[in-house]
C-alpha cells in the first residue's frame, strides 16, 4: 500500500501484471468485445511491445491499464496489479488513488501529438502544471525542472520555447514536450500508445532513439504500442503480438523475429519490406474480423494460409512453445515453426 | 465575371496577394465593430458615472411652473416631463439602473450558469440528468411570465429584479456550456490532462474552460441586451423600479400618456435603450468574430 521512492530497480522483478483483461465496448451495432482476454507482464526496466493490426484492442488494453476506459466501456473484468501498489488490482481503485497513481506512478503518452495539448495554454503553463502537480516544489524549483525537462528532450532555447503555444510547434517538437511532461514525475511506467505513428520516418526515428535514452538512464519500464513490427523490435526488449482482442504470440524479441511460431506473426513478419527485395510487397489477405459476432475457433483462421478444418472449432488457448516464455495461440506452432514448404495450400499472394 | 483561368504563375500569385489583402481588411472591420461597442459602451458609463456634473438638475426634483417643455428649450437640453423634471438628467440617473442590471445580472447568471453547465457536461450521469432536467423544466416556462410570477412573489423592487433574473437566466449559459463541455472533454488534451493524475477540478476550470468560455462570453452580451430590454419591460409593467425612481421602462411607461402631445417623453429613454443594446450587440459580434479568427 506504500508508494515507494525511486526503489532500486531489480531489472527482471515483475512492475505490472495483467490477468484476463476483457473489455468490451457498447456501439451502436452492438458490443465490441475490444480486449478479450489479455494477461501480460511488464518487468522492470524493460520495453515490452505490443503489436498488431489497428482495432486489434491495444489502446483499449492501455486505456484500461492506465484507469481510463473509454466511456463507452460496458464491462471490463480481469485484474491489473502494479506491484509497487500492493498486491491489488488498481482496476477497482477509487479516483483520489487513481489521481495519486498516474502522472507519478504510471504515464501515458499519446498517439497524435497535435491534439494532446491544450491549444490555448502555452507549453511552459502545461510543463509547469505537470511538474507541480505530484509535488511541492517552489515557482524557481519549478521553472528549473521545467527548463532541464525540455533540454532532456531536446528542445533548443527551452526558456524561450516555453512562452510558445501548441500550434506554434512542430509535430516532433510536440511529441518532445508531451514526453517532457509525461516524465514530469519521474514515473516507473511509461506507455507509450504510438507514440510515432504520425511522425515522419526520420522524427520517428529522433523520438525512438530518445525513448530508448530515456528508458536507459531512469531505469524505468515502459509499454510501447505499434502497428509497425520494425518499429518494436527496434527497440523492445518482449513483444506482445495482438490480434482481434487477443495475444497471439508472446516472447523475446529475437524469438519472435527469428522463429515465430503463429502464422499471423510470420505473415507480419513477411509483410516487411527488404531491402533489395523487388516486385510487389507481400500483404495479409483479408481484414481483421469484426469484434462483435467473433467467429468460434482460431480467429485468424479465415485468414491464415495454413488453415484446416480443425482451426475453425479448436478451442483457442495460449500455448507455451517450451523456450524462453515464448507462446503462441496456434494448435500447430510446432509444425509451423519448421518448415513452410511442409505446408500444403499456401498462397503465393 | 470572365470565366478565364488564372494562367501564370504571376496571375495566380496576384490572385492570392488579393485575397490576402481582402481578409486583413474583413480582420481590421471585424475589430472595428469591436471598437465600436466599447466606445459607445465606454461612453454611456462615463456618463452615468459623472451625471452630477453633467447636469445640474436632480432627477426627481419636480418643476411645476415649466412642465412638457419640448427638447432643446434653453436649460433642459432634452426638455421637461409633465413634473418639470429634467429629461437629461432622468435619461442619466436612470441609466445607472440600466447598466447595473446589464453587469450585475448578467455576471451572475454567466458564471452560475457556467459552472452548472461545465459541471454537468464533465461529470455527467444522474448529476447530469438532474441538473438538465432542471434546465428543462425552466425552459418550458415562458421566461418573462417566470420572471413576473417570481417577482408577483417577491414584491416589485429592483433587487427582487435582479433575483427573478437570477433564478431565470443561468440556465441558457447552462445549457450552451454543457453542450461545449460534452464536446470538449472527448478531446485527446483532456485524456492526457487525466493520464497525468490531475483531479477532476483542475481538468475542468484549468483544461476544459479555457477552451469552451468564448462561447458563453459572446451569449453574455446577449443576454446583457435582453436583461436592459427585461429591466426596461418590468418597469413598464410597474414590476421593476418604482416612481419617481428614473428607470428607463418606467419613464417609457410614464411617458406613454403623452405620446401625442410630447412624444419625447417615451422616444428618448427608448432611444437610450437602443443606444446600450446596440453597443452590447456590437461587441459580441466583434468578440464572436475575434475568439473566432484566433481558433484558426
Amino acid at each position: 500500500m506504500t508508494t515507494p521512492g525511486p526503489a532500486p530497480a531489480a531489472p527482471g522483478a515483475p512492475l505490472l501484471t495483467v490477468t484476463d483483461l476483457h473489455s468490451y465496448l457498447a456501439t451502436d451495432q452492438g458490443v465490441v468485445r475490444a480486449v478479450d482476454g489479455v494477461s501480460l507482464t511488464v518487468h522492470e526496466a524493460e520495453i515490452l511491445g505490443i503489436v498488431g493490426e489497428s482495432g486489434c484492442g491495444k489502446t483499449v488494453t492501455c486505456r484500461t491499464i492506465m484507469g481510463l476506459m473509454p466511456a463507452s466501456t460496458l464491462h471490463s473484468s480481469g485484474e491489473v496489479i502494479y506491484h509497487p501498489h500492493g498486491e491489488r488490482s488498481i482496476l477497482s481503485a477509487k479516483q483520489a488513488e487513481w489521481e495519486a497513481l498516474r502522472g507519478s506512478q504510471l504515464a501515458m503518452i499519446f498517439q497524435d501529438p497535435m491534439t494532446a495539448l491544450n491549444p490555448v495554454r502555452t507549453i511552459g503553463d502545461q510543463l509547469l502544471e505537470a511538474v507541480t502537480a505530484h509535488a511541492k516544489l517552489s515557482r524557481a524549483e519549478a521553472q528549473e525542472k521545467a527548463v532541464s525537462l525540455l533540454e532532456r528532450v531536446g528542445i533548443p532555447a527551452p526558456v524561450r520555447r516555453m512562452r510558445d503555444y501548441p500550434f506554434q510547434f512542430s509535430g516532433g517538437m510536440l511529441q518532445r514536450a508531451l514526453i517532457a511532461i509525461a516524465l514530469a514525475s519521474s514515473p516507473r511506467l511509461l506507455l507509450a500508445d504510438e507514440p510515432t505513428t504520425s511522425l515522419d520516418v526520420i522524427i520517428q526515428d529522433q523520438i525512438l532513439s530518445l525513448l530508448l535514452e530515456l528508458q536507459q538512464d531512469t531505469g524505468m519500464s515502459m509499454i510501447l504500442v505499434s502497428h509497425d513490427l520494425a518499429v518494436i523490435t527496434e527497440v523492445c526488449d518482449r513483444i506482445v503480438v495482438m490480434y482481434a482482442g487477443q495475444i497471439v504470440e508472446q516472447g523475446v524479441t529475437a524469438d519472435i523475429i527469428t522463429e515465430p511460431k503463429h502464422p499471423y506473426t510470420q505473415a507480419l513478419l513477411d509483410a516487411l519490406p527488404q531491402a533489395g527485395q523487388h516486385g510487389e510487397l507481400r500483404s495479409i489477405r483479408g481484414s481483421p474480423p469484426s469484434l462483435i459476432d467473433v467467429p468460434s475457433g482460431c480467429r485468424f483462421a479465415p485468414r491464415c494460409r495454413y488453415v484446416v478444418d480443425e482451426c475453425r472449432s479448436w478451442d483457442t488457448e495460449l500455448l507455451d512453445t517450451g523456450e524462453r516464455e515464448h507462446a503462441a495461440r496456434c494448435w500447430r506452432h510446432q509444425e509451423i515453426g519448421r518448415s513452410e514448404e511442409a505446408w500444403q495450400g499456401s498462397d503465393s499472394a | 465575371m470572365s470565366t478565364t483561368w488564372a494562367t501564370s504563375p504571376s496571375e495566380l500569385l496576384l490572385k492570392a496577394a488579393t485575397k490576402a489583402a481582402g481578409r486583413r481588411r474583413s480582420v481590421t472591420r471585424r475589430r472595428l465593430t469591436l471598437i465600436v461597442g466599447l466606445v459607445m459602451l465606454g461612453v454611456a458609463i462615463l456618463a452615468v458615472t459623472f451625471a452630477p456634473l453633467l447636469t445640474s438638475y436632480s432627477p426627481t426634483a419636480i418643476d411645476p411652473l415649466h412642465p412638457l417643455a419640448p427638447p432643446l428649450t434653453p436649460g433642459h437640453f432634452l426638455g421637461t416631463d409633465q413634473y418639470g423634471r429634467d429629461v437629461w438628467s432622468r435619461i442619466l440617473y436612470g441609466g445607472r439602473i440600466d447598466l447595473a442590471i446589464a453587469f450585475g445580472a448578467t455576471s451572475v447568471t454567466l458564471v452560475g450558469g457556467t459552472f452548472i453547465g461545465l459541471i454537468a457536461g464533465y461529470i455527467g450521469g444522474k448529476v447530469e440528468s438532474v441538473l438538465m432536467g432542471l434546465v428543462d423544466l425552466f425552459f418550458a416556462f415562458p421566461f418573462v411570465v417566470l420572471v413576473i410570477a417570481i417577482i408577483a412573489m417577491l414584491g416589485p423592487s429592483i433587487f427582487n429584479m435582479f433575483v427573478a433574473i437570477w433564478i431565470t437566466s443561468w440556465v441558457s449559459y447552462a445549457r450552451i456550456m454543457r453542450a461545449q463541455t460534452v464536446v470538449a472533454k472527448k478531446q485527446q488534451y483532456v485524456l492526457a490532462a487525466r493520464a497525468l493524475g490531475y483531479g477532476r477540478l483542475r481538468v475542468m476550470f484549468r483544461h476544459i474552460l479555457p477552451n469552451t468560455a468564448s462561447a458563453v462570453i459572446i451569449f453574455s452580451m446577449v443576454d446583457a441586451v435582453g436583461n436592459i430590454i427585461l429591466a426596461a419591460s418590468l418597469g413598464f409593467l410597474g414590476l421593476g423600479a418604482q416612481p419617481p425612481s428614473p428607470e428607463w421602462g418606467a419613464m417609457i411607461s410614464d411617458g406613454q400618456a403623452y405620446m401625442l402631445s410630447a412624444w419625447w417623453l417615451a422616444a428618448i429613454p427608448g432611444l437610450a435603450v437602443v443606444f446600450v443594446g446596440v453597443s452590447f450587440s456590437l461587441i459580441g459580434d466583434g468578440l464572436a468574430d475575434l475568439l473566432r479568427a484566433g481558433e484558426r
